[in-house]
């Protein structure tokens, strides 16, 4: 394990709730439907998450893979149907707080790459320039830091806004195809990352089109196809032998 | 009347020494429009990041209202603003009429409209981008229009100096209510309209050139900060 990660490790030990998805979980999901002008884009979704391990949502463009994170997240609400975390609503801010999100644009604040995760840990309450040097040291961001965020790479402002959604020290953590923009390198770092984040109870759940991460990472898989969920398998099984043709075809290349 | 390479000369002159009466001119010009614009931004951004940001009942009245005065000649905002401090008017207790508060008053209503309409544009486009992020970390409305408001900072300089420009080189609204009296509410557009019908080229020019000046300063600040604030 890297230095890196030890720190990040220690920083969340140091939190008082050891496993803290815990005070989220069990996720339940019933009959979501989202419509936009009569068009359905996600329709009866059901969906229980009860373990605070990595959970990956897979499917092809459009499948709408984004809108069920926003759903889950509550940044939009839903049509008909609910989302509990731990039986209570998502649009309750105490919930919310608890949850981040990474988008898959990446957004960053035109500050300096240090004001940025500053700004977010000042949101918190938790300003601390220790706490600040060690989120971007993860980020592979720390020589960087006086430097105008606007000005990064696509790809380090992507591991950057992962920063800043740690800074605000979640339960649960939503990435939108984090590493789509990467290096194989940087992937790495924020694979390993999300694995040593994961290990101290943080929930996360995963968009993205790289199979061969869903396999490194996932412990199960939601695959989505046309707006409804095709499957909901252990991520073993699944890669073993996918339940639906529509994943079996997906995983094969095919459309 | 004078021919016009005297008039230079004249203008030269006067410029170079520091004549009084233009001094008092171009002094009362910057205090009167300068006021204007920091009230008007004070009001004016606020306005443009509500307009932005929120949805509220009759905001396509406000955004009606305020695309109208956009576009207002300057003397007809003077003439209602006269008609406001005017005794007989809702305001004609604070006897602004023909003093430098009139004028303040009037340049204010002329461009807080332009303020606000050029800021909400500015602040739309980024808090377009940025929405879902601000609402995923949860951040409160007053903070969301703080924190666009300093994201925009660049483009919000621009736009209070766009303000200032049309206040300094209008001159319909402030002679309406200012009434262009000497010593009291004489500024430099009206200085320039008065003295060029009076056939005194010589302070019209000096002023004009002042004028002139003013606005290549103003430009070269705002171009200044843009490229200091981008690197
Ligand atoms: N605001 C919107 N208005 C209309 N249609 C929308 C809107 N947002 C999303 N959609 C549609 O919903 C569908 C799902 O979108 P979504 O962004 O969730 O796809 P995705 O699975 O994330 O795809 P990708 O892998 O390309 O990111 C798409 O067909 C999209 O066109
Ligand atoms: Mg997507």
């Amino acid at each position: 394990m890297s230095d890196a990660t030890a720190i990040e490790q220690s920083r969340i030990i140091d939190h008082p709730m050891h496993n803290r998805a815990q005070s989220l979980l069990p996720l339940k999901v019933s009959s979501l439907s989202y419509s936009i002008r009569q068009r359905a884009l996600l329709h009866n979704i059901d969906l229980e998450l009860t373990i605070s391990g990595i959970t990956a949502i897979l499917g092809h463009n459009g499948a709408g893979k984004s809108l069920l994170l926003r759903l889950l997240h509550g940044l939009i609400a839903p049509t008909s149907g609910t989302v509990l975390w731990h039986d209570r609503a998502v649009a309750e801010l105490e919930v919310r707080k608890k949850q981040a999100m990474v988008f898959q644009k990446p957004f960053v604040l035109r500050r300096s790459v240090a004001a940025n995760i500053d700004y977010v840990l000042a949101l918190r309450h938790a300003a601390s320039r220790d706490t600040r040097d060690k989120l971007l040291r993860d980020a592979n961001l720390l020589d960087k830091a006086k430097q105008s965020a606007t000005s990064l790479s696509g790809g380090e402002q992507q591991r950057l806004a992962i920063a800043r959604a740690l800074a605000t020290d979640p339960s649960v953590i939503f990435l939108d195809e984090p590493t789509a923009s990467m290096d194989p390198a940087a992937t790495a770092a924020i694979e390993q990352q999300l694995q040593s984040v994961n290990r101290q109870g943080i929930k996360i759940i995963l968009v993205t089109h790289d199979i061969a991460q869903a396999r490194r990472l996932a412990d199960d898989i939601v695959f989505l196809h046309q707006g409804a969920i095709a499957e909901h398998t252990p991520a073993e099984e699944f890669f073993a032998r996918a339940h639906s043709t529509a994943a079996q075809h997906y995983l094969d290349g095919q459309l | 009347m004078q021919t016009f390479q005297q008039s230079f000369a004249h203008a030269w002159h006067l410029v170079v020494t520091g004549d009084a009466t233009l001094l008092e001119i171009v002094l009362l010009s910057l205090r009167v429009s300068v006021t204007a614009t920091l009230i008007a931004c004070a009001l004016g951004l606020p306005l443009g990041a509500l307009l932005a940001t929120q949805n509220f009942r009759g905001k396509w009245l406000v955004n009606l209202l305020v695309n109208t005065l956009m576009g207002m000649p300057p003397v007809v905002l003077g003439l209602i603003v006269y008609m406001m401090l005017s005794n007989a008017g809702p305001l004609g207790w604070l006897q602004w009429l023909y003093t430098p508060g009139a004028m303040i008053l009037a340049q204010t209503v002329l461009i807080m409209p332009i303020v606000a309409a050029l800021s909400r544009q500015v602040i739309d486009d980024r808090w377009s981008e940025c929405r879902e992020q601000f609402q995923s970390l949860c951040i409160p409305w007053h903070r969301c229009v703080f924190t666009l408001l300093r994201d925009c900072q660049t483009s919000l300089f621009t736009v209070g100096a766009a303000g200032f420009a049309r206040a300094i080189s209008e001159v319909g609204a402030v002679i309406v209510v200012g009434g262009n009296i000497n010593h009291l509410t004489r500024v430099m557009t009206t200085a320039i309209a008065l003295e060029t019908s009076k056939g005194d080229l010589a302070l019209a020019l000096a002023l004009g050139s002042i004028l002139m000046t003013i606005a290549l300063i103003v430009n070269a600040v705002v171009l200044g900060t843009r490229q200091r604030l981008q690197s």
